[in-house]
């Protein structure tokens, strides 16, 4: 039996997984065709952190937008899905950094997100296991984390409950109309999404999409040792080199009470095997920051690779080259945040829908009129 | 003759030869559930030698501690069961 669809959606990720939640919703017949298990991919390898950005305004918006849509859903979402309140303490170990905080604490109040400058003493009682001697930070209480892996399993599921069809297979080639999948059979479908990720210039070729390989360890359970998500300031200094590898101090408390890790950024590592001096360099800077973590028993430690767009925000819309085949894919590190907002912006494309925010920043035809690497 | 050390389990003070490892000083106390499972379960050493992880208790507050492989010192606080 042949099925046309109205939507195919290549890619099961957590981007892949919430558009189709989202066509399903608005009545649109979806497939959603994956190669691998559902949330595998960079899905699988991320930090769950949900949170509202200000690199960008364009980036802001869409992280604010998606950070708001998860904290609406959450209590729907099943608990293995692990959602916390935990919010978000960016930290500053200087003055410099320091007037960072003030900066981001205008930034975020002014546009409605709460946000809290603490001082040095204010930070030691939020978080006990940091080092003395740190400035001060910004607290940002609607931030949350989650676990991406089961939170894609869960959109996923609850699209299929609303009618989407799952089609275990790996896209050999995207056409406007049809996907094809390796074992010879094809998937009719009036438009077909591109979202896998960091491969997806594999289905679409001349995609302007650079791995990015990031590396986490997780360890034992210590119940309580953390627990807010906190980020250095300097963060922003090295997520940004294009140029150079980076590491910045990234800790996330899980539901569990282990405490995740990270993170560190790499252009042009594109296998997935763990670099020792990369994760070394990592928990150095994670026990400058907390030195108590460094007696502290490592489990576990992976990579993934992010899907980096020059320009740094995600490609949502109809691709440059073929109208029928539309992208959902480049979301770098924010993809687990900016699943439900993407999700959005896409499905209102499609069905024309007013959005919620200006969709222009995040159309794939932008990056011909911009090459430039931020 | 070996030296006499003191530590505590569970807030006991234990005597023990210097050289004891911290799973021999548990035993001693007839304590045989060192740690609980993620699904609460009852959990001791098995392998002694480092590997199995079973062994693991909270050694001065910190959680994890293969006690087969550590040493007990002066004063050391050990808790169990958690
Ligand atoms: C170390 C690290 C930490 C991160 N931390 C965070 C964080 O804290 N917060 C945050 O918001 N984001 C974070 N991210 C980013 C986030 O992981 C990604 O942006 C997000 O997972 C992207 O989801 P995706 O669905 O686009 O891609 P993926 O999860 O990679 O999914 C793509 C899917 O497509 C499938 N696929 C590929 N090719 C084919 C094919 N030919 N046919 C069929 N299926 C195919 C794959 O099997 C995969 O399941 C992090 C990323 C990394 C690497
Ligand atoms: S008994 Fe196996 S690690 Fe201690």
């Amino acid at each position: 039996m042949r099925q046309t669809f109205d939507v195919a959606i290549v890619g099961a990720g957590i981007v892949g997984a919430a558009c189709a939640l989202e066509c399903a919703q608005a009545e649109l017949k979806v497939a959603i065709i994956e190669s691998s298990i559902v949330g595998g991919g960079a899905t699988a390898a991320a930090m769950g952190h949900i949170v509202a950005m200000d690199d960008s305004e364009a980036q802001f918006s869409l992280t604010r937008f998606s950070q708001q849509l998860w904290n609406t859903l959450r209590t729907e979402l099943p608990r293995e899905v692990e959602f916390e309140l935990t919010g978000t303490i960016w930290v500053a170990a200087d003055e410099d950094e320091m007037s960072a905080v003030r900066n981001k604490n205008r930034y975020f109040t002014s546009r409605g997100v709460p946000a809290e400058v603490l001082d040095a003493a204010a930070l030691k009682q939020a978080e006990p296991n940091l080092r003395p001697g740190l400035v001060g930070a910004l607290l940002v209480p609607e931030d949350s984390v989650i676990y991406p892996p089961t939170a894609a399993r869960w959109l996923a599921e609850r699209a299929q409950q609303c009618g989407a069809s799952l089609v275990r297979g790996k896209a050999i080639r995207l056409r406007g109309g049809s996907v094809e999948i390796a074992d010879g059979t094809a998937i009719s479908s009036s438009l077909v999404v591109n979202a896998t990720g960091a491969w997806a210039p594999e289905l679409t070729p001349g995609l302007e999409i650079r791995k990015r390989k990031g590396h986490l360890v997780i360890t034992d359970r210590y119940s309580g040792f953390l627990r807010h998500q906190l980020v250095e300031l300097g963060y922003l200094k090295s997520a940004h080199s294009v140029t150079s590898d980076s590491c910045a101090f990234n800790v996330q408390p899980r539901a569990t009470g282990q405490i995740l890790i990270g993170s560190s950024r790499q252009y042009g590592a594109e296998h997935s095997a763990i670099d020792h001096k990369i994760v070394a360099g990592m928990l150095a800077r994670a026990c400058e920051y907390m030195p108590a973590l460094g007696k502290m028993a490592a489990v576990r430690c992976w990579t993934g690779f992010r899907a980096a767009t020059p320009d740094k925000l995600p490609l949502i819309g109809p691709s440059v080259t073929d109208q029928k085949i539309w992208l959902a894919t480049g979301h770098e590190g924010l993809g687990i945040t900016t699943s439900l907002g993407t999700a959005k912006l896409l499905v209102d494309q499609i069905v024309g829908r007013r959005s919620a925010i200006p969709i222009e920043p995040y159309l794939p035809a932008r990056g011909s009129r911009e090459h430039v690497y931020a | 003759m070996p030296e006499i050390i003191h530590v505590s389990v569970n807030g006991i003070a234990v005597a023990v030869e210097s050289g004891t490892t911290v799973a021999a000083a548990v035993l001693q106390c007839g304590i045989s559930s060192f740690r609980r499972s993620v699904t609460g379960e009852p959990r001791g050493p098995l392998c002694g030698m480092g590997i199995c992880f079973e062994c693991r208790v909270t050694v001065d507050r910190l959680a994890h501690a293969k006690s087969c492989q550590t040493l007990c010192t002066p004063g050391m606080e050990i808790t169990t069961d958690e």
